[in-house]
């Protein structure tokens, strides 16, 4: 068990390294940060100066390793844009991300459990068709363009939410969260519909087709041929066994809300980490898009190290080796 | 009532409730990055960050020079100009304003990691004379001097040293710096919160020394970066002010009863670059000599574009067409001299056939994507005009950030770019722009135009104390570089605001947003 964890724990070191060269790599091509450090009218020999001076006339393999060695020891400099530390500047939008995230995620898991399963259960209905409609358009319709529909309808024309930000935030030692006050939950709740609506149309149809599936299972005829009742039958034999699949699944792709907020966030103009990064492409701000991408993976990877454990020891058989 | 107005008013009275009157909400596409003020010679940080900081010389609504922290200055020799300061102005933190916070203000715009030191490059060393009075003496006679100093924002001593901010932030040495996120300065309004790149709120200096004629207590401003969120804000409601208006909205807006767009001239001119240096164009068909060098070429390139369909299809009426790489705000503008070679496609192709290419050549061309107003579109639309005579443009479309090193590397044939001199003055724009490269001039000439005359005039334009005998100059440097074809100007783009109907503000030129000018009904 053990030697299982460790093994996969190396593993992910291996990524975490592809990670940080291919974004290292990539970022030797954003463009110089040279530019928007210094104005319109700096002389070329300041420009020169502070190329050396950043490192940046180096050997790419140095620049490389020096990258690395201070980004082992959470160390990723100053926003060359904002002049503040890039782990204070990823500290300070994390919260906004996470609980986005979380709001989506859990949203797509409340509603789409249900939503799924009636759809198995009356998969002849017309509210199943419908809904089954409904759910192809949410994995097949950009985020962007949800996120501007909700705010044309809920923010312009009805006046109902809030169109951008993320409203009024208490400060929990060090964390600043928008879910404890009503302008916070105002704010939040477009920007987690758009983020949820994909994920939300995935559960729904993953959970109906993995019910469809169990239904069909030889366990499920045996119950009904005991005389048990269908509501038993449904909820207590069939879903449980519906939802492990679909539960890894959510787990892995909770990573992906967190990457994929980008998207979500310049539309809304959350404060958050993927917002911070396409400001950062704005500026060529080398350390905080190294920082963020090289977070993003770790993230990934430490769910998928979670989910992988759990697996471990929900199922025996892959604890043999 | 029906209930959607019902459901309005709620929301509104949801959104402003809770929020003290007179609130100003504003949201603009980019953000100030940094609260120093001297760390980013950049339009967005200077301006914003002169609602909390101000300079010894100020400039008021129509950006002539007006008393700041300076309430009189004069030259007292051809080299030294004593500036009185204004009497009992004091920080926000309380402690009163001297010469001394000048002096050290003047030291650390000069020293190192300042970014202003275009404007100050000039000084030789502010001396204190007393409490309230300071000499500044300059390198060579420097007659603008006043002109550059509205820019250069003064910091208190105390608080610098309190707060180890002596120097602005050394990204090199990734040691923080308070000053990028903390305030001290005279002005009317002081930080109360800041959140880079996603919320700043200032609030009303009860103790500033100016007349109030805003009303306004507190700004939260929002960067909106994108064009449609930040539409649907102004829409909605929930924001004041937004800048700028993306040109196809505008008639949207217009055409709401509760809000307004306010449109007027930048002092930002956008030009074409060519290189008149190599001997052979980067990326031409054409071997062995450089069609650039050619005036008639020149002439024919500027009698090609279409300025008319520019301005109407592409700017919606927004631009003012230039013949000159300077806009009627910046001192030196020369009304006689602005008008533009006729649009003659027939007279281009002529002039081409002259010059030995009958049939045209091709070139690439660089062009930001997004940096002025529809660039992009306006290279397009030159692209076309071009082909019309044969010259076939390969356009190589790019963001800022890959753009401009790469021009400023003068890795480029033919280029879009845009200038606002951060001085206000004619020289800035002579000196950068047309002046023969070195290191020290003609940093964004990046075709390399050269005219000793031009050279000659701008050095005497540099130096010269008389304003008319100045003037006469520039106007001379003007016209010669018009006579050479030097670049071909295009347009000022114009500014667009948008507004509920209730807010009333002035909009100056230079694309900042003075709060101390904005009312709110």
């Amino acid at each position: 068990m053990s030697w299982f964890i460790l093994g996969r724990i190396v593993q992910g070191m291996v990524v975490m390294l592809v990670v940080a060269l291919v974004s290292f790599s990539i970022f030797q091509y954003v463009g110089d940060p040279i530019t928007s450090i210094l104005g319109q009218d700096a002389s070329e020999s300041d420009r020169t100066q502070l190329r050396a001076e950043l490192g940046l006339d180096k050997p790419a393999p140095v620049q490389f390793a020096r990258f690395l060695a201070r980004a082992a020891t959470g160390d990723f400099g100053l926003s060359l844009s904002q002049g503040q530390r890039v782990s204070s500047l990823l500290a300070e939008r994390f919260p906004a991300t996470f609980e986005l995230a979380s709001l989506a995620g859990l949203a797509s898991l409340v509603f789409g459990i249900p939503l799924g399963v009636y759809a198995a259960l009356h998969r002849r209905s017309v509210g199943a068709r419908l809904g089954m409609a409904v759910s192809l358009l949410g994995v097949s319709v950009p985020t962007f363009f949800l996120g501007i529909l909700l705010i044309l309808v809920f923010s312009v024309h009805l006046h109902w939410l809030p169109s951008f930000g993320r409203g009024d935030t208490v400060d929990v030692g060090g964390w600043s969260t928008g879910l404890l006050t009503l302008d916070g939950w105002r704010h939040a709740l477009l920007p987690a519909s758009t983020l949820a609506a994909f994920q939300l149309a995935l559960v729904v149809r993953l959970v109906r087709s993995e019910m469809l599936e169990v239904l069909r299972a030889d366990y499920i005829r045996f119950a009904r041929a005991r005389g048990l009742r269908d509501r038993r039958i449904h909820f207590r034999h069939a879903l449980r066994n519906t939802l492990m699949p679909v539960l890894t699944i959510v787990g892995l792709q909770f990573g992906g809300l967190i990457a994929f907020a980008i998207i979500t966030e310049s539309v809304f103009q959350w404060p958050g980490l993927g917002l911070l990064f396409i400001q950062a492409i704005g500026t060529a701000d080398v350390p905080v898009m190294a920082a963020y991408l090289c977070m993003v993976a770790a993230v990934f990877i430490v769910i998928n190290l979670l989910v992988d454990v759990a697996y471990v020891l929900v199922d025996p058989r892959l604890r043999r080796r | 009532m029906t209930t959607r107005r019902l459901a309005i008013l709620l929301g509104l009275a949801i959104s402003f409730g809770s929020s003290p009157a007179a609130t100003l909400h504003v949201a603009q596409a980019g953000d100030a990055t940094s609260m120093d003020p001297h760390s980013l010679n950049e339009t967005m940080q200077l301006g914003f960050l002169g609602n909390i900081y101000e300079p010894l010389v100020a400039r008021d609504k129509t950006l002539a020079l007006t008393p700041g922290l300076a309430t009189t200055w004069r030259r007292i020799s051809p080299t030294v100009w004593r500036f009185s300061l204004r009497k009992g102005v004091t920080f926000h933190d309380g402690s009163p304003f001297g010469s001394d916070d000048v002096v050290f203000s003047f030291k650390r715009a000069m020293g190192d990691g300042s970014d202003m030191k275009p404007f100050t490059s000039g000084i030789k060393e502010v001396r204190k004379v007393d409490d309230l009075t300071v000499e500044i003496e300059t390198l060579e006679p420097y007659p603008i001097l006043p002109d550059v100093l509205s820019e250069v924002y003064m910091m208190s001593h105390k608080w610098c040293e309190a707060n180890k901010a002596e120097r602005p932030v050394d990204k090199r040495k990734g040691v923080e710096n308070a000053a990028s996120f903390k305030t001290d300065g005279t002005g009317p309004y002081r930080l109360k919160e800041r959140q880079p790149g996603s919320r700043t709120v200032l609030v009303r200096n009860a103790q500033w020394w100016g007349k109030a004629e805003g009303n306004v207590d507190e700004v939260v401003f929002t960067p909106i970066a994108s064009d449609p969120t930040r539409v649907a804000a102004l829409l909605s409601g929930e924001v004041d002010v937004i800048e700028p208006v993306p040109l196809q909205d505008i008639d949207k807006i217009k055409a709401d009863p509760a809000l307004k767009v306010m449109q007027g001239p930048e002092l930002r001119t956008i030009f074409i670059g060519m290189d008149q240096k190599r001997d052979e164009l980067k990326g031409s068909n054409v071997k062995g000599r450089n069609p650039f060098k050619d005036r008639r070429v020149r002439l024919a390139l500027y009698e090609a574009i279409d300025i008319e369909a520019i301005r109407t299809k592409i700017m919606r009426g927004a631009a003012t067409p230039t013949a000159l790489p300077l806009a009627p705000g910046v001192n030196g503008f020369a009304a006689d001299l602005n008008k533009r070679a006729p649009y003659d496609v027939e007279g281009a192709k002529k002039l081409l056939a002259e010059a030995g290419y009958p049939t045209g050549f091709e070139v690439p061309m660089n062009c930001p994507n997004d940096r002025y107003v529809n660039d992009e579109q306006i290279c397009q639309a030159l692209a076309a005009n071009w082909a019309r005579i044969g010259v076939k443009i390969d356009l190589q479309l790019e963001s800022k950030s890959i753009y401009f090193p790469k021009v400023l590397r003068r890795d480029t044939s033919l280029y879009l770019l845009g200038w606002t001199p951060a001085t206000y003055d004619a020289h800035n724009v002579l000196l950068s722009l047309l002046q023969t490269p070195s290191a020290t001039t003609g940093t964004f000439n990046l075709g390399s135009y050269s005219n000793p005359k031009v050279d000659e005039l701008i050095g005497r334009i540099q130096s010269e104390v008389d304003p008319d005998q100045r003037l006469r100059l520039i106007h001379e440097a003007l016209k010669l570089q018009q006579d050479d074809v030097a670049m071909l100007p295009l347009h000022q783009q114009a500014l667009a605001w948008g507004m509920k109907r209730g807010v009333t503000l002035v909009q100056p030129a230079d694309d900042t947003m003075p709060y101390k000018w904005v009312n709110l009904k």
